[in-house]
């Protein structure tokens, strides 16, 4: 991936932020996009509104309301109104969207025109999926998307699943507390050290754990160090990644991050990830009391709320940070991941005293047709729209929606200033923190897509919880992990494993 | 009518009996004899290879039958001591008779997913309001995420739903329970402990093991609670054999393995509960 220069982004944003229509007569009708009215688009407002799909029905299988599931009904409502067509959507817990679309997959069935789920889902859905026509792949919206992110919704270079989300795990920060000169006086007196946007996991366990347990917001209530993903089987394996990159994502040591590709032999259980599970197994200190038990949702209110100094996961708690309603508007920050002061070097078998840091392209949502589905163009058509151009604003702006930046032109501040009501700092760090992640590293980590991706996931999930929990010591657990790893790829193949790992592998590879 | 004519009526019922039972069963064995999963689907024959994986190299599901004992024998016994306390509190004339009755049924006419939200949102570690009242006094007891009151947290939870269940089949065993042994219990001098002891208890006996059993198969499928209450953690603490099979088949896909879980978990289970019925028979009935 190339670095976009700035000029040809402001370019991309002038462009967009002049087309940007404002009151029209679809912003009367649809109010979600009263912003920035309708864009003209292959998949606009007034193009929707000239196809006929009367007496066809679309069936959507997607999550729960809000995160996803709200503007999966919104887009669903309004394309029924622009085209007649009678579109029906089923909401399912996060856990359920794959085995209730893979059951009836494996089934020969189709009783879902449309599955929403996880980027990672790829590598087991995609025979069962209808690879996006090139009409829509070579269409200008698609031309917006970042190139991370045409890659995470493609396999071998064909695009399967729709892009209408970006995800990425990131640093998010009180600034009112970091930037405060009293606060970093105190901190400096007491540790001897700087008060800054913590560049190492050590700096942000130090950090975190000076200001646990007191309340340094003058609210009345206690505030704690970090708010986590903790819970057993709630997406903590990707916070345990997340941790997990600095340490062991060397750039100099190229053929897998998760899996040597050669041997296949997992990396899971080397020193780099185990240093990173004893930083963990540390932070269970510092997080609110519970905090082990915190979801991805917890974890959103949590940080969202105002409670803790540190986050890193997905755009949602910052995005909730952000909003209107929240107690913290405008005292937050947004930095890329932690890194390390020391990188695990397997080929040499030792670690390398020189700072790290690697970007976690985590999965997100993402949306594709079903193979077998009779309805292609309107479930193609559907998708187009949810991700128009004025969707698409209006989506990023709502955090309920679990709608993140993905497109180039999503990296202009201007839009959550103007939009948003972003202080214009603010807005830049963030947009500068995400385009950098995108685009500016040549350290990336793509999320493991091989088959029986939930297999491994889930091991690495009960390891590590393992370890939170004090049942097991970091390397035992690991340990633990590697060998359940080692039996997965028994049982799938190592051929077959490595033959999908060796094209995530050669993303970071190419970097 | 003649002996054909008898079969065709009892048909209907045969192939009912057949598709929701029969099949399933059948189907799952058959399915517990494969290797599908999210990779390989369809029903290739590998013999008892996911058994041999189950009993040489999966201690997890082991430990996740001996955690589901613990909770489910904890669970019922609690449930049968306070289910009978209340079923002779409103047993008796009392006032307000038919109103406690009513409210204590009420938990278990809640959704059981629905009231362990709430729990969850109650026991919230932070943010719930039984911390709250625990800070008064500079405590915040770790409901969800310690080790040993996670699991306090899930039988207290699961007492409270189930409870009522065990006092509506005991009070429906304490009101037809005859009259006579309690008229000669008083003619004898009893008292009321002396009445229950050798009146009440040794009457109510059949009921009760009735009741313990249904309760104990319903107490062993124990997944709703922790699913949402603590997702079997914090680690594997409050990891259930139900709750593991559900991880194996529906989260990791490994349907061929999940089958195999499920029908060894069936078989130890028909075993477990016959053995439990024979026991209770022989102390309760018996008083052996």
């Amino acid at each position: 991936m190339k670095i976009t220069s700035s000029v040809s982004l402001l370019a991309i944003g002038a462009v967009l932020l002049a087309g940007t229509a404002q009151a029209d007569k679809w912003s009367d009708q649809f109010p979600h996009i009263k912003n920035s009215g309708d864009i003209p688009g292959q998949c606009s407002y007034e193009a929707m509104s000239k196809k006929d799909y009367s007496g066809q029905k679309l069936t959507i299988n997607t999550h729960a309301v809000p995160v996803m599931g709200e503007p999966t009904a919104l887009h669903a409502e309004q394309f029924s109104a622009l085209t007649g067509a009678e579109v029906k959507v089923i909401h399912t817990p996060a856990g359920d969207l794959y085995s209730k679309a893979m059951i009836p997959f494996q089934a020969g069935q189709t009783p879902y025109d449309i599955v929403f789920g996880f980027s990672n889902f790829l590598r087991d859905w995609k025979q069962y999926l209808q690879p996006i026509p090139a009409k829509y792949v070579n269409m200008k919206q698609m031309q917006d998307v970042t190139q991370g992110h045409i890659d995470v919704n493609s396999w071998g270079g064909e695009m399967i699943q729709f892009p209408i989300d970006g995800d990425r795990h990131y640093l998010k920060y009180r600034r009112d507390v970091i930037d405060n000169p009293e606060y970093q006086a105190k901190y400096k007196a007491e540790t001897g050290n700087e008060l800054r946007i913590p560049q190492t996991w050590k700096e942000y366990a130090e950090m975190a754990e000076f200001f646990n347990g007191w309340d340094w917001d003058n609210d009345g209530e206690l505030e704690y160090g970090s708010a986590e993903v903790m819970k057993k089987d709630d997406l903590m394996y990707a916070a345990f990644f997340s941790r997990s990159v600095a340490y062991s994502k060397n750039p100099r040591v190229k053929g897998g991050f998760f899996f040597d590709l050669e041997t296949m032999e997992p990396l899971i259980n080397g020193p780099g990830f185990v240093a990173a599970l004893t930083d963990w197994v540390e932070a269970t200190k510092y997080v609110p009391p519970g905090g082990m038990n915190f979801g991805l949702g917890d974890e959103i209110n949590s940080f969202g709320g105002g409670q803790t100094l540190f986050s890193y996961s997905w755009d949602d708690a910052f995005v909730a940070a952000m909003q209107d309603d929240s107690p913290i508007k405008n005292k937050v920050g947004a930095a890329p991941l932690p890194g390390s002061d020391r990188v695990w070097n397997r080929l040499s078998g030792a670690w390398e005293d020189t700072y790290n840091q690697a970007p976690y392209i985590v999965w997100g949502w993402t949306a594709a047709v079903a193979k077998e589905s009779k309805n292609h163009d309107m479930a193609f058509d559907y998708l187009c729209f949810f991700a128009n151009d004025a969707n698409h604003q209006a989506d990023i702006a709502i955090g309920r929606f679990g709608v993140n930046p993905f497109r180039k032109s999503d990296f202009l501040p201007e839009i959550y200033v103007k939009n948003q009501g972003w202080d214009p700092e603010i807005a830049q760090q963030y947009s500068e923190t995400l385009l950098e992640m995108e685009e500016g590293s040549t350290n990336l980590v793509f999320p493991l897509r091989v088959p029986g991706v939930f297999q491994f996931n889930s091991a690495v999930a009960t390891g590590t919880a393992k370890a939170l929990a004090g049942q097991l010591s970091p390397q035992e657990a690991l340990d633990e992990v590697a060998v359940e790893w080692k039996k997965i790829v028994k049982r799938i193949g190592a051929d077959t494993v490595r033959e999908a790992y060796a094209i995530g592998v050669a993303l970071e590879d190419s970097e | 009518m003649n002996f054909k004519h008898k079969y065709m009526f009892l048909l209907p019922g045969l192939l009912v009996l057949l598709a929701i039972l029969i099949f399933p069963i059948g189907f799952t064995v058959r399915l517990s004899l494969s290797s599908w999963d999210s990779f390989y689907p369809g029903l290739d024959f590998i013999g008892l290879e996911n058994y041999v994986r189950l009993f040489t190299d999966d201690s997890r599901f082991w430990e996740a039958f001996g955690r589901l004992s613990l909770l489910s024998l904890t669970t019922v016994f609690l449930q049968y001591i306070i289910g009978f306390s209340l079923a002779l509190l409103v047993w008796k004339e009392i006032r307000f008779q038919r109103l406690f009755r009513v409210l204590f049924l009420i938990p278990m006419m809640t959704t059981p997913v629905i009231m362990t939200v709430v729990w969850r949102t109650v026991f919230h570690e932070s943010l719930g309001p039984v911390n709250d009242f625990f800070s008064l006094f500079g405590m915040q007891p770790l409901w969800l995420s310690s080790e040993i009151l996670s699991k306090f947290t899930v039988i207290l939870v699961e007492v409270w739903q189930w409870t009522p269940f065990m006092f509506l089949l005991l009070l429906a065993g304490l009101l037809s329970l005859p009259k006579e042994p309690y008229l000669a219990a008083s003619i004898d001098g009893a008292g009321p402990i002396r009445t229950f002891v050798y009146v009440t208890f040794p009457l109510m006996a059949p009921i009760s093991i009735g009741a313990i059993i249904i309760r104990l198969i319903e107490a062993s499928k124990i997944m709703d609670t922790v699913y949402v209450l603590t997702s079997g953690g914090p680690g594997t603490s409050t990891e259930t054999s139900s709750f593991y099979i559900f991880i194996k088949g529906l989260r990791e896909f490994q349907f061929g393995y999940s089958a195999a879980l499920s029908i060894t978990y069936l078989i130890i289970m028909i075993i477990s509960f016959t053995v439990i019925a024979k026991i209770l028979v022989k102390l309760m009935v018996r008083g052996e």
